[in-house]
């Protein structure tokens, strides 16, 4: 429709009925089902305790972002979410965590199974010494799927889910040493999504990137929220402004503040809070 | 503000934002005490100092606005600095326009001084004074953060309608009485209307005042809240 048009028809279709006068309300995120409920957790690096009584819900299909100065806890947290922790020693988490209304930290919990619904992407890109093809399989070739056709479709959808596919597509078969550091990120963030994972960490995935591979990122992360979770650890403010649905706001192992995005960064609840957006923490 | 920012330019910018902001207000609030003054005084050499000093208010209206698009591009301001800088924005915008109006004010005054005196100047003086009081105590509220402060500013707006309404009635009864008053009276009742709408740009200060330390909008509602 030309502009000529549109005018004249703004014309005949404006209604001529009136109009309740009202306020329009301040914009609410859609709120999700939770997929992880995290209640009282504690977590302890020895005797230091690293995490106060968290207590958090993590909605479905939202881009989720966890904030906050350095050793706030907010990378522990994450990490407590696919039990990456258990890898660290000395270490024990007190609380319950539940995926799905099942507590993750259940002796009966199968962790290799967690960890392939809930993926991780972490700040240094770590794909393995073989070809873009055999990074992206990796995960399927582990529980034995093994047929071409199947490996084929696995590798193309994952590659274009993370907006890879066009660039590497007709050399598939090269180092993926070969690819630049966004690449071979977003090459990560493909191997973690072959495996149909629920929920995708990220940890700082961005900040060891230019601005033009980490606006790849971030608009890749709006276009994966529509299908997976998406917890997002940063230290870049903006950046959590910029691609989540829920900030969660952490300060010496506490969490301080939840709420919404929008919301937390024009007129957050609390004084902490406040002082950390605009720059006034010393 | 307490707690003073980690980025020190930063801070110097933004305490330099407050600052001509209050000297925009300063000056504006100057302009209606002089142009009611050469009104009442009927001195139209300094309804003319008025007109001419309008330049000043504009220079500071693009000042501040340059000084405002700077921070939000250099520094992505958020939360409490974000609503600051914005309210910034939006008053300098309410400032500019109370200084035409002032202009406007003088203007009519120049062209009652010409005729004979129709009546006594009572109300007008009245309404400017509380139009005044309504700018700077919009501006300290926004100095101290002070919502309440900010609050009595919106109450405050009804008396100045009032009192609009009041010499409009009266200006109404001169043209009935005597139709060779009409061109005088008009422009009485229009500097009235004009003061009216000075009080109407200092409430949108004092509730964007309120918008900037509460987070929450108080505009465009049918009753005032008794507290915000």
């Amino acid at each position: 429709m030309d502009l000529q048009e549109t005018v004249e028809k703004l014309r005949t279709d404006m209604p001529a009925t009136r109009i309740e006068p009202s306020i329009p309300e301040a914009k609410i995120v859609d709120k999700s089902p939770p997929i992880f409920r995290i209640e009282n957790v504690d977590f302890y690096y020895g005797d230091n305790r690293a995490l106060k009584s968290i207590n958090l819900e993590i909605s479905e299909r939202k881009a989720t972002a966890f904030i906050g100065p350095s050793g706030c806890g907010k990378t522990t947290l994450l990490r407590c979410l696919n039990r990456m922790n258990d890898l660290v020693l000395n270490t024990r988490v007190t609380g319950n965590i539940e995926l799905d209304g099942k507590n993750i930290y259940d002796s009966s919990t199968d962790v290799i199974q967690l960890r392939r619904r809930v993926g991780m992407i972490f700040q240094k890109w770590n794909p393995f010494p073989k070809s873009i093809y055999e990074n992206v399989v990796y995960g399927l070739r582990i529980v034995g799927i093994n047929k071409r056709s199947t490996l084929d479709e696995v590798v193309e959808k994952s590659l274009r889910r993370a907006a890879l596919w066009d660039e590497v597509k007709d050399n598939l078969h090269k180092s993926a040493a070969d690819l630049s550091g966004g690449q071979q990120q977003r090459l990560c963030i493909a191997r973690a999504l072959a495996v149909e994972p629920e929920v995708l960490l990220m940890d700082e995935p961005c900040s060891a990137l230019d601005p033009i591979s980490t606006a790849k990122i971030e608009e890749l992360i709006h276009e994966l929220k529509d299908t997976f979770t998406i917890v997002i650890v940063t230290h870049n403010m903006q950046q959590a402004a910029r691609v989540s649905d829920y900030t969660a706001f952490f300060y010496l192992g506490e969490l301080i503040e939840f709420g919404e995005t929008g919301k937390l960064f024009t007129a957050p609840d609390k004084r902490q809070t406040e002082d950390y957006i605009t720059g006034r923490f010393g | 503000m307490a707690n003073e920012h980690t980025d020190k330019r930063y801070e110097e910018e933004l305490k330099k934002l407050r600052e001509e902001i209050l000297y925009m207000g300063g000056l504006v609030e100057d302009q209606i005490q002089k142009a009611v003054k050469a009104l009442v005084e009927r001195d139209s050499e300094l309804a003319e100092i008025i007109i001419e000093r309008d330049h000043e208010v504009n220079r500071l209206d693009v000042d501040i606005d340059d000084l405002c698009i700077r921070l939000l591009a250099l520094h992505q301001p958020a939360g409490r600095d974000l609503r600051f800088i914005t309210t910034g924005l939006k008053i300098t915008t309410d400032l500019e326009r109370i200084g035409d109006m002032a202009v406007n004010f003088c203007e009519r005054t120049l062209e009652l001084n010409q005729e004979p005196q129709l009546k006594p100047y009572i109300d007008i003086p009245r309404m400017a004074s509380i139009s005044q009081r309504m700018i700077r105590e919009s501006l300290d509220a926004f100095v101290r953060e002070d919502t309440d402060l900010a609050l009595k500013v919106c109450k405050d707006d009804q008396e100045v309608d009032d009192l609009n309404s009041q010499v409009f009635r009266e200006t109404i009864s001169f043209m009935i009485a005597d139709p060779l008053t009409i061109n005088r009276a008009m422009k009485i009742s229009s500097v009235s209307k004009y003061l009216e709408r000075i009080a109407d740009h200092a409430t949108n200060i004092a509730e964007m005042v309120i918008f900037m330390v509460k987070g929450k909008s108080i505009r465009h509602v049918k009753e005032l809240p008794s507290s915000v």
